[in-house]
């Protein structure tokens, strides 16, 4: 695979109970290309707590998977409110999420952790009132 | 031991269960979804009390083999139809969290 290939994905942000359709359909694309399974996992986690958040705070937002000979990498982009403090948006347990979010299991503070966890490389970039751009990486060896 | 194996062994009513030969390799407890994205790992079986459609997602993402619903959580039908067509294993017990947890570590 000498080309890069990309996946682009628009996350509804009206419709909660179905988000993580775009993961789930990156999940398929992986494992067609090939992709070690523990990297298919990793990928796949990092980009489902990316739409959630994009469904609870933004309104939903576009996802694009960019998969290349040495790297894959995940960019989230949306128009919501932005993040006033992304060092402590990045805080295990920190969460703005409203209680019928966390009714359902989620807002535990625990995504955009996960998503650092999970990934190689990172970088939020985010203005307020403007949106918010996260972009993620892992690396194939 | 297999999904099916182990539902028949603890006695488990298996709600939905498309795949289940899948083998199961430890368990993981948790109802905060992305604790448990973050740190049940493949194949694990696991318990939890959430029933919402997300434990789907959840599932096929952290690839676990199959979900216990515990404390005699049920399930819509229409997420054992979405459990179907994706191919999640759902078991229900009717006993508390702890009680499906030994049942399940004594078996497995």
């Amino acid at each position: 695979m000498s080309e890069s290939l990309t996946f682009h994905f628009d996350v509804d942000g009206e419709d909660f109970t179905s988000a993580g359709q775009a993961s789930v359909q990156v999940k398929k694309n992986l494992r067609r290309l090939g992709i070690p399974p523990e990297i298919i996992r990793q990928v796949s986690i990092a980009m489902y707590e990316g739409e959630i958040n994009m469904v609870i705070h933004a309104g939903g937002g576009k996802a694009d998977v960019i998969v290349s000979e040495n790297k894959i990498e995940i960019i989230l982009e949306d128009h919501g409110p932005g993040i006033p403090d992304v060092e402590l948006a990045m805080q295990e347990g920190y969460s703005t999420a409203p209680d019928s979010v966390r009714s359902l299991g989620f807002g535990a503070g625990m995504g955009l952790p996960n998503m650092k966890r999970y990934m190689d490389e990172m970088t939020i970039d985010s203005v307020v009132g403007k949106g918010t751009t996260v972009k993620m990486a892992v690396y194939l060896s | 031991m297999t999904v099916k194996e182990l539902s028949e062994k603890c006695n488990f009513k298996a709600a939905v269960l498309p795949d289940g030969g899948r083998e199961i390799d430890g368990c993981y407890i948790g109802d905060l979804l992305s604790w448990v994205m973050g740190r049940a790992e493949e194949n694990n079986v696991w318990i939890t009390i959430m029933s919402n459609q997300n434990i789907i997602a959840v599932a096929t993402l952290a690839d676990v083999a199959c979900i216990v619903l515990s404390e005699g959580v049920t399930v819509d039908d229409s997420i054992i139809k979405l459990a179907e067509e994706k191919g999640v294993n759902i078991l229900l017990s009717d006993k508390r969290t702890f009680e499906t947890a030994v049942e399940i570590y004594k078996t497995i």
